[in-house]
């Protein structure tokens, strides 16, 4: 179908519906430890503006968790649609990890999540801010045994290959804590963190816009510039060392972003900022690089030899244009995430945060950075480990399951249309919660001149202004 | 019969696909019957009575096609490239209905659609889920660790009629659990419902069981030779008890009475047809033990099972609680 075989076809598959699926995660693992803490701010300060903060977000997040869910199902049978020799091969070690994500995390999601949306006046605040917690915890715990599998399959140990080539496991903790895992785990849960921030920042400055003394819009936009000026040095921080790890286990993987062809055994190599990669003729295009810089970022030396891509075999080097960009990307993004925070702590130290228009319309357009970052990372780091689905050991090629090529392109084909349209339609509807006004108590301009910049008077104690569950 | 590792996990699978079947079944069939509530007020009031549970009701699908690929890989590497079509189906399928719970409130002009994609992603998931169930108890062609048919396999007369019996099945669920959980017209509506639901599949069951012993001669053997047959005489007498209940229940107004029936019927299908597949995980070749992961796989899940398993369920029937009795019309967040 379309030219294309069934690998190619169950590759462009995989490459869909789990990007489709990342963005929902990204946001929900982040807003939900967002709703947790407004609904503890909340009993904690009693102050309206979090539980109307909380009622705001919570209908937006059942939005997104309800599309995050669905097409996780997807994903969880996908394995056994698409990868069966995978499966069958990969199953005895990654299998009972991701059976420990069900137990341990999805249930608890699902199982508090329609207490935490529908049950406040059932079970009292105090219940409902643990059913928000659990929820939470439950997203976290999903991070870290779905994080722990694709770790092991880009790092793979504490494993032997038994006489039907099956991979068992040997030693558990080795194959969960797996070498690339912890930074893995630490750079997602930031990003989800820092997209969130950025999601609810926008959010906050687009109501800013319209009404600068709203309270709801100021305490979200402060809330999310605070985080983005905590996370994003620590994920900076967090993706350096992902690097140097990735350079000690996957090196072939740091050429290509790098975009080295050559290696350089005596160090040296100078950092390309830009370029065209040409696979082919195994050159870097119209380069702009930076002398020396890349071997100080990765090896933080000047003089340790440093691999390119011509150290290894062409049938094992990953498809280095993507790579090269998709990295770019990210880290571009990262950087300007880091602008935002540091201008808003800036103008936030002046007492101006609240009255810098640009400010409002910079962090609206960085809205959907989060999402972008995030999806370019994955693509850095799943093609980067091509032609492997488990590095080194098992190819993609060999991985696939034995199902006719029109059977995978027709469902491919609906796939696309049916994401595109529903998931298009869900982001319009969260679009249109995010258009409306985050009410919270009487308007500022009621209760006399604004207060110094930064603290947000409490609303006025009126009844007709507590939001209705 | 073997009591080790392999088979306490077969159990233990079995278990999250019953569960996965009882639990998501009534809100697949209240989606199924949403058509026929008529107003808007009974349309979301059918909505509301499994709005707070939907979630964890599908979590048992995952932990089903999760759990077999944890502890039954080489299963799990099977049926899926067998099942490719129907499962597809289903998945996406749940996509259409999923989507519909939140959607359907953010909108007044496109309502009508979600109203469509909760009943036709009900219906067809429901379809292809039964449908996959019949082509795995008829058997699937396998050669060495892979499956070796084709595209089109799984569809047969036979498939398609379990299909029909458990999209009748989860309608009975969905209706008895309207039943239960809501006063007034959508009551009445479920009410006439469920007795015409009950009728019809009871009948479809009894036509799924009569046809199963002669797909395959170890179907026939398991339930018609001695003693075999003194303990499988059991599923049917019970499920006459379960008719006779449910048919009370409905008559005086013991609303709980025909949903539990109905769930009864649900066990006791299940177990019958446990018993015409054990030994064999994939039929008509591969059995519990030749899927099994090795022991080292099946102990460190069993670890967490044992501790998370009734943790689970104690916060799932916590949840049931917090949402416990007739639903309310004027409740819901939305």
């Amino acid at each position: 179908m379309f030219g294309l075989d069934a690998i190619e076809l169950a590759r462009i598959q995989f490459a869909f519906t789990v990007s489709f699926h990342i963005i929902f995660p990204a946001f929900s693992i982040g807003l939900a430890s967002y709703l947790a803490v407004l609904n503890g701010l909340h009993l904690w300060t009693g102050r309206d503006v979090y539980l109307t903060l909380f009622n705001y977000w919570k209908k937006i997040f059942a939005v997104a968790f309800g599309m995050g869910v669905v097409s996780g199902i997807v994903m969880s049978y996908q394995f056994g649609t698409n990868w069966s020799v995978f499966s069958d091969k990969a199953g005895p070690v990654i299998g009972p990890l991701m059976g420990y994500e069900v137990l341990s995390a999805f249930f608890l999601e699902a199982g508090f999540l329609g207490v935490m949306l529908f049950g406040r006046d059932k079970v009292g605040a105090r219940a409902h801010f643990l059913a928000t917690l659990m929820v939470a915890i439950g997203t976290l715990g999903s991070a870290f045994w779905i994080l722990s599998v694709n770790s092991w399959m880009q790092t793979p140990q504490g494993h032997a290959i038994n006489e039907v080539g099956q991979f068992v496991p040997v030693d558990w903790w080795a194959i969960v804590f797996n070498p690339s895992f912890p930074y893995r785990l630490v750079h997602m849960v930031l990003a989800a963190y820092l997209t969130t921030a950025l999601v609810v920042g926008a959010v906050g400055g687009w109501h800013l816009l319209r009404d600068r003394a709203n309270s709801g819009a100021r305490t979200m936009f402060s809330m999310a510039m605070g985080m983005l000026m905590v996370v994003a040095p620590l994920q900076i921080l967090a993706g350096d060392l992902h690097g140097l790890n990735t350079l000690e286990h996957q090196p072939a993987k740091i050429a290509a972003m790098e975009g080295h062809f050559e290696p350089h055994p005596n160090g040296g190599a100078p950092l390309i900022l830009f370029g065209i990669p040409d696979a082919a003729n195994e050159t870097v295009n119209y380069k702009i690089e930076i002398p020396y810089l890349s071997s100080l970022i990765l090896t933080h030396d000047l003089t340790s030899p440093l691999p390119g891509l011509l150290d290894f075999p062409v049938e094992e080097r990953p498809p280095v244009g993507i790579v090269f960009w998709s990295f770019r990307i990210m880290v571009a993004l990262g950087f300007a995430m880091l602008g935002l925070g540091l201008w808003a702590l800036v103008l936030r130290l002046r007492g101006t945060m609240y009255d810098r228009r640009w400010l409002h319309r910079a962090a609206i357009a960085m809205g959907p950075a989060g999402f972008v970052a995030v999806l370019a990372g994955w693509i850095t780091t799943e093609v980067g480990r091509q032609p492997w689905t488990v590095y080194g050991l098992l190819s993609t090629n060999d991985s696939v399951a034995p199902v006719e090529a029109a059977a995978v392109g027709a469902s491919l084909v609906a796939f696309i249309v049916i994401y595109f349209t529903l998931f298009g339609a869900g982001t319009f509807y969260i679009l249109r919660l995010m258009g409306k006004r985050p009410d919270s108590g009487a308007p500022m301009s009621d209760l006399g001149p604004t207060r110094a910049a930064g603290v947000t008077p409490a609303p006025a104690v009126d009844d007709k202004f507590i939001p209705a569950e | 019969m073997v009591f080790d590792l392999a088979f306490i996990w077969a159990g233990l699978i079995a278990f999250a696909v019953l569960a996965y079947v009882i639990l998501d079944g009534f809100d697949l069939g209240v989606g199924i019957l949403f058509p026929l509530m008529r107003s808007e007020a009974e349309k979301d009031l059918a909505m509301n009575t499994v709005a707070p549970v939907w979630d964890g009701n599908e979590t048992w699908l995952v932990l089903g096609g999760g759990g077999l690929f944890a502890v039954f890989p080489l299963a799990y590497a099977v049926i899926m490239p067998a099942l490719y079509v129907p499962i597809i189906v289903m998945l996406l399928a749940l996509v259409f209905r999923g989507v519909a719970f939140e959607f359907r409130w953010r909108t007044k002009r496109g309502k009508f659609l979600w109203d469509l994609s909760f009943f036709g992603g009900s219906l067809v998931a429901t379809l292809a889920q039964g449908v996959a169930l019949g082509a795995l108890v008829q058997g699937i062609a396998v050669e060495g660790r892979a499956y070796a048919g084709g595209n089109w396999d799984w569809l047969t007369p036979f498939s398609l009629l379990t299909g029909v019996a458990l999209v009748a099945g989860y309608a009975l669920l969905g209706a008895t659990w309207l039943v239960m959980k809501t006063d007034g017209p959508v009551r009445s509506v479920a009410h006439r419902l469920s007795l015409w639901l009950g009728g019809v599949t009871l009948a479809l069951v009894g036509l799924v069981s009569l046809i199963t012993p002669f797909l395959n001669p170890l179907y026939l053997d398991r339930w018609f030779t001695f003693p075999n047959a003194l303990f499988s005489a059991f599923v049917p007498a019970l499920i006459l008890i379960a008719a006779f209940m449910f048919h009370k229940g409905l008559h005086e107004g013991r609303d709980a009475w025909p949903f539990l029936s109905a769930l009864a019927l649900f066990v006791l299908s299940f177990v019958g047809l446990g018993i015409s597949f054990y030994p064999y995980m994939v039929p008509p070749s591969l059995t519990i033990w030749e899927v099994a992961a090795p022991d080292e796989s099946l102990w460190f899940l069993l670890a967490g099972a044992l501790v998370l398993v009734p943790m689970i369920l104690a916060y799932t029937g916590y949840a049931y609680w917090v949402f416990r009795g007739k639903v309310d019309p004027a409740g819901g967040y939305h």
